[in-house]
């Protein structure tokens, strides 16, 4: 067995483009279960689509008359919010999983840690492969929205950009929170229950946030997925909101964005180091 | 001849609040040898691997590996590491050669080389025929070997071991052994922990023996033997009520001993001449043992307690 790695390993590069490196080890796992991805990807907002956007939505149109919800099709209303939920769930799903696998179930960030790779790194480049599969599944929906009619494929950068942006702001908070977290089961279960299921039912996915009464609305008002909603609306259908309004959406998840990262990095750092 | 010092400790110190894990140890590792830490759980081995992998600042004290400080250039320490942890962390998800490559480009080796390394590994491993197989249906050795053929995957200086054997089955370990064998045949530099004598026997040109945090002796497994045992042990039994009782009547006649609860373990250069001088007093234990010294009786004339307890 040859030694002396003085010679093989590139120090500088491979501290350099770490980041790059556990992006391409995540993807190169992930390409494990494509088929599952891919087929969860389009079959999602095929069902989504087909029993709330046409079922549903037959119901609501022909009581709400010509002018429909928010002055569109209901579809049209829903398309942007359930774009923002896809997004917000698959990156949430993609910094959750796999840091609690890195940390609790199986320690692989330790392994990765014993490289050169740095914890700032590995939080990096799990956040960044996350992303990337993200994009994925922002694109196969979108193709599918437009199949069914519910956005203008004029639309599709502004729409994707918006619920990618409003995705990757509340991942970086999620990434933070399961580094943080030592309890992997209480943690799953307040994601799932408290978590995932509120936000969607009350971020004005369905009907406006302001049917509701305001100590409810009160959820979506810290809900990344209403803040995402309203701007895809905007985007989508020229939905009215004050400029003001748009201004606050953008930096609340900027907020969420930056307070993330940066509590990522801290828990990465300590919880490798202790 | 001036020998290549590869790591080099002084007042190494680790505290947990107020709970010294390494308290003040010095030492160094030279090029191309086995160096093991020997000492039961808790003794601080962990603890100073971990500082020595760059993973854990030290409290205080002075570490150089490879010539750099840890604690302000782990990354780059770290691409020239081995590091085999006490639990395996493999990708169970990934097949044995997956997990190969990607490790490979964690320290940002070229897919080519990999390729190639891979193959050499897996030979080395004795998982030439496992390579497609995923990590979960392999065996606890086959993990292991797994283990550290990823961490030789970097070729690196240093290959670190913490408890390289713990848990596996007596076949597993000797086909373990058998493979550190001949990396140590080759001249690779190994740091190993453990809590095993034959394992540290086998394994290790050089000791150090730990407990609580501190070094009690450091020396050859044979030198240590020299120092702090005699050449044989004689190991007798009268059950478990006599043994404190004849204990008084025994001790005048050996360099040493230990009356342990189930055995008295006495100490003399020829345990067969001194086993039939205990006869001759009349006395007739209900088994006998003569064997040559340990590392165990090291350990125990050093800490007053056995390794494994």
């Amino acid at each position: 067995m040859r030694q002396g790695s003085l010679a093989v390993v590139d120090t500088e590069r491979a501290i350099k483009l770490g980041t790059l490196f556990v992006v391409e080890a995540r993807l190169r796992t992930m390409l494990h279960w494509i088929f599952s991805l891919l087929t969860g990807s389009l079959l999602n907002p095929f069902f989504y689509l087909a029993s709330l956007g046409i079922g549903v939505g037959t119901f609501i149109n022909s009581r709400a008359g010509s002018g429909g919800v928010d002055g569109v099709k209901y579809i049209v209303f829903l398309a942007p919010a359930l774009l923002a939920s896809v997004a917000i769930q698959d990156f949430m799903g993609e910094v959750t999983f796999p840091v609690l696998q890195g940390f609790k179930w199986e320690k692989l960030f330790f392994a990765m840690n014993a490289t050169p790779l740095s914890g700032r790194q590995i939080a990096l480049g799990t956040y960044f492969s996350a992303m990337l599969r993200t994009v994925g599944s922002v694109l196969i929906y979108f193709a599918v929205l437009v199949g069914f009619k519910a956005v203008h494929p004029a639309q599709a950068w502004p729409m994707m950009l918006t619920s990618l942006f409003a995705a990757a702001c509340f991942a970086a908070i999620m990434l933070a929170a399961a580094a943080a977290t030592e309890n992997d089961d209480l943690f799953l279960n307040l994601m799932g229950r408290l978590l995932i299921m509120p936000l969607f039912l009350f971020s004005g996915t369905f009907y406006p946030l302001t049917s509701m009464p305001i100590p409810l609305q009160a959820i979506g008002w810290i809900s990344p997925l209403w803040h995402a909603t309203e701007i895809g609306r905007w985007v989508s259908y020229g939905h009215s909101i004050p400029g003001t309004m748009i201004a606050i959406h953008f930096i609340y998840l900027t907020v969420l964005l930056v307070v993330g990262l940066l509590w990522a990095f801290n828990r990465f750092e300590y919880r490798l180091s202790k | 001849m001036h020998k290549e010092s590869l790591i080099q400790a002084k007042g190494l110190t680790k505290l947990y609040g107020d709970f010294a894990a390494v308290k003040g140890i010095d030492f160094s590792v030279h090029k191309g040898e086995s160096f093991g830490f020997l000492g039961p759980n808790g003794a601080g081995k962990s603890t100073t691997m971990r500082i020595i992998a760059a993973t854990l600042t030290r409290t205080s004290g002075e570490i150089s590996i490879l010539g750099k400080d840890p604690a302000e250039r782990g990354p780059e320490i770290r691409a020239h590491l081995g590091v085999v942890p006490q639990q395996d962390n493999l990708d169970q998800a990934l097949t044995v050669t997956d997990n190969l490559y990607i490790y490979g480009r964690y320290f940002g080796l070229s897919r080519k080389f990999i390729r190639a390394k891979i193959e050499e590994l897996l030979d080395f491993a004795q998982l030439v025929e496992k390579r497609d197989v995923k990590v979960e249906t392999l065996s606890g050795g086959m993990k292991r070997r797994l283990t550290i053929a990823r961490a030789l995957i970097s070729e690196p200086e240093i290959l670190m071991l913490d408890e390289p054997t713990t848990g596996l089955d007596p076949q597993a370990r000797h086909i373990l052994w058998d493979r550190l064998f001949r990396l140590k045949e080759q001249g690779v530099t190994l740091l190993i922990t453990t809590h095993y004598m034959d394992e540290a026997e086998q394994l290790c040109d050089r000791l150090m023996v730990m407990d609580k945090g501190s070094i009690m002796a450091e020396d050859s497994p044979s030198g240590l033997i020299k120092k702090y045992s005699t050449k044989e042990v004689l190991e007798v039994r009268f059950g478990s009520d006599k043994n404190a009782e004849v204990s008084p009547q025994l001790s005048t006649l050996c360099e040493r001993m230990e009356v342990l609860p189930d055995r008295i373990l006495m100490y003399a250069d020829d345990a067969e001449l001194l086993l039939e001088e205990i006869r001759k007093k009349g006395l007739h234990p209900v088994t006998s043992l003569v064997r040559r010294s340990s590392l165990e009786d090291v350990f125990l004339r050093l800490t007053g307690r056995s390794l494994v307890e």
